[in-house]
């Protein structure tokens, strides 16, 4: 908790990305900067990359003929990043949520309504730009509405935004007449096969708003408020902070990232659906918290969820190569969920004990 | 006889019999594509109206095509009856509200009830219930295991569609001489007992060639689910002879997935039957050629078949005076030459 108050009531312009390690631990940490609490996400990150390297040399192991053709392997990778896209943006918006101290559970019913609203034939007929404008405002507007439920109407997370999955389905149940509604706009279609130096172009866009929201987080004001609102509201109030504000924007910038995945994703289906994007923010949530954000909120990083989206995405793979059943992958997949939050607990509790940094 | 042929489409497979024709159909209403009888006087003593008929009915919230065509179907089926009124409630998302929303319906005492339940386990004592209180029940679709918990039970075949599908494929492929082919299969949700069906009947048909299948990623019945799933079975086969993929709406994806990958080796048989994949596989410029029915016109036989029971008719055709207890459609398989005839049942 001392970390917490520190980091919060420092102004909210200037204070670096970790707090400066209190006074008693601080020799030791800098003695060996690697097990210091600064460089808990670089450890977690080469921890998840580890487990990409492992997960890559099992499918090596398992099907050597595949992995023996460079083309094929190159090929594979691309479509591991490109299963990963629409899901690394909607967990980008979602880092941001939990960060922020809040929860967002309309993410794929975001996508659904923002998906069928921008490919109605009325939306279609305004084009390309008219389809992704829509599917954007949708977005934002829905996340809007769920800010300003939590923030004005002192709803607690969790339920508004349960009650906004439901909505949300519901209302694109209704725009789609429960019909799937096909994008008959080629420029849409295209995003999802157009390859740039022989790159996905849904990579880029990836890569993208990956990069926009490590900057967004770690460079500016915007950023280091999101961590001051969800480590402590009270601290980040009483040090000037529009904490109220500020949690409208943070579920605002959810909605956007929904928009852009409702697009990518009605580009790869080249469709959309009021049942689309199916359980994305239990996917979304998961690869946060492997990735070491806090469900708790006040710590984590983009580049953890990307690595969080990536490990999901490499097991799929791995599983689909090997002919294995969805039962066993789904299986797998919690047991990974349940290991990095007991890896999270580990941290908290041993390793500060362990470098004596407790009740400092 | 156009007449006749039309006949044929619904109700070809009917396990009471292959004459069991139900009522004369004409025509449909194209413009709101849902697949109506709409009755004719002359030939059917059946299209007069008879006495009035309130049925109820009740199918899950639609969030896709296929049961979306379902409701649609019911419902233009009813209005096309001056005889019929229609009392349907929204069955929600899951089998608890739709046994409250049936527990109303029940209240209200309607002639005959017409449910495709959730699950039909589930919904099993509801059935009971309605025919303890004299309402006969019209099952749609998903069985109930108690026989006394219908009155009728009309439903598709899915271990049929599996052996179409994998009929087809195989002789398609013994036909191009492939021995060892590589064959693809692309299921709905893996979860459900009509999954696990189609798989078997599939497996099954192949076996028969000496085919087996290579590898087979579930999808969930949407879009983007069938282009991840297809997305994946790509990526897995860097050759393959022959994909099945079990609902043509999450067909949309499949298609979209190979386009994407620009793979064009192999060639692909969809499921259900919709509108989208009819008109592809009669243009004929892609992979999918050929889907094996499990059409949605079954709601408005339901339909058709409970103002016959509210009414204490039987089928014309048929010897009984009765309508009979259970009707299985036959899953048939849709390829470019047929195509145009069955184009009026794509939903």
């Amino acid at each position: 908790m001392t970390d917490q108050t520190t980091k919060a009531s420092l102004p909210a312009q200037s204070p670096p990305v970790e707090p400066p390690p209190p006074a008693t631990g601080q020799a030791r940490s800098r003695g060996n900067w690697f097990k210091g609490d600064g460089a808990e996400p670089l450890r977690r990150n080469l921890g998840l990359v580890g487990v990409l390297v492992i997960l890559v040399i099992i499918g090596a192991a398992t099907r050597p003929e595949l992995y023996g053709d460079v083309t094929w392997v190159k090929n594979n990778t691309f479509t591991i990043l490109q299963q990963a896209s629409a899901i690394g943006v909607v967990t980008v918006g979602m880092t941001f949520v939990i960060i922020g101290g809040g929860i967002d559970l309309s993410v794929g019913a975001i996508i659904a309504v923002a998906g069928v609203w921008s490919t109605t034939l009325a939306t279609q007929s305004y084009g390309t730009l008219g389809m992704i404008f829509t599917a954007l405002v949708v977005g934002i507007v829905v996340g809007l509405i769920n800010g300003v439920l939590i923030s004005y109407g002192r709803l607690v997370p969790f339920i508004a935004t349960l009650a906004m999955m439901v909505a949300a389905r519901g209302v694109a149940a209704q725009i789609s007449g429960k019909q799937t509604q096909v994008s008959a706009n080629t420029t849409i279609n295209d995003i999802a096969s157009t390859r740039w130096l022989g790159i996905p172009l849904l990579v880029y866009i990836l890569a993208l708003v990956v990069a926009a929201g490590w900057v967004l987080l770690n460079r500016t004001t915007f950023g280091r408020r999101t961590v001051a609102v969800g480590g402590n509201p009270e601290a980040a109030r009483l040090a000037g902070i529009n904490v109220k504000f500020h949690t409208v924007l943070l579920y605002a910038l959810s909605g956007l990232c929904c928009g852009i995945a409702a697009i990518m994703l009605t580009s790869q289906a080249t469709s959309a659906q009021a049942a689309m994007a199916n359980l994305y923010e239990l996917d979304a949530i998961a690869a946060a918290i492997i990735g070491g954000t806090l469900l708790s909120g006040g710590r984590g990083t983009i580049i953890g969820a990307l690595f969080g989206v990536l490990v999901f995405s490499t097991i799929t793979n791995l599983f689909a190569i090997n002919n294995l059943s969805t039962e066993a992958q789904n299986m797998v997949k919690g047991a990974i969920i349940v290991a990095a939050v007991l890896v999270q607990q580990f941290r908290y509790k041993s390793l500060t004990q362990l470098l004596g940094r407790t009740k400092s | 006889m156009s007449n006749l042929s039309r006949r044929r489409i619904l109700f070809g497979g009917a396990a009471v019999g292959a004459g069991a024709l139900l009522t004369a159909c004409t025509s449909n209403t194209p413009e709101e594509n849902t697949q109506v009888n709409t009755g004719n006087e002359d030939s059917n003593p059946n299209a007069a109206p008879g006495t009035k008929v309130v049925i109820g009915f009740s199918a899950p919230a639609a969030d896709h095509g296929w049961i979306a065509a379902i409701t649609n179907n019911a419902k233009a089926q009813a209005q096309a009856y001056k005889d019929v009124e229609l009392r349907a409630v929204e069955a929600g998302a899951d089998a608890a509200t739709q046994r409250a929303a049936l527990a109303t319906l029940i209240a209200q005492k309607p002639n005959v009830l017409v449910m495709l339940p959730h699950d039909g386990k589930e919904l099993n004592a509801t059935g009971l219930e309605a025919m303890k209180a004299g309402i006969p029940v019209v099952n749609l679709d998903r069985a109930f295991p108690d026989r006394a918990a219908y009155r009728l039970q009309i439903k598709g075949d899915n271990f049929g569609m599996g052996i179409a599908a994998g009929t087809y494929i195989g002789q398609q492929l013994k036909a191009k001489g492939v021995t060892n082919p590589i064959i693809g299969e692309i299921p709905g949700i893996d979860s459900l007992e009509l999954t696990q069906e189609r798989s078997k009947g599939f497996v099954e048909a192949l076996a028969t060639f000496g085919f087996k299948v290579a590898n087979r990623r579930p999808a969930d019945f949407t879009a983007d689910g069938g282009q991840r799933a297809a997305t994946d079975l790509l990526q897995a086969l860097p050759k393959i002879d022959a994909i099945w993929n079990h609902d043509d709406d999450q067909g949309i994806g499949v298609l979209a997935a190979i386009n994407q990958a620009s793979r064009k080796e192999f060639f692909m048989v969809g499921g259900a039957g919709s509108k989208a994949a009819m008109d592809a596989i009669a243009a004929d410029n892609g992979p999918l050629k050929a889907t094996v029915t499990y059409s949605p016109s079954m709601a408005s036989s339901a339909i058709s078949l409970a103002r016959l029971i509210g009414q204490n008719k039987g089928m014309s055709d048929l010897v009984e005076l009765q309508v009979p207890k259970e009707i299985t459609l036959a899953s048939e398989t849709i390829t470019k030459e047929n195509a145009a005839q069955y184009a009026k049942l794509g939903f």
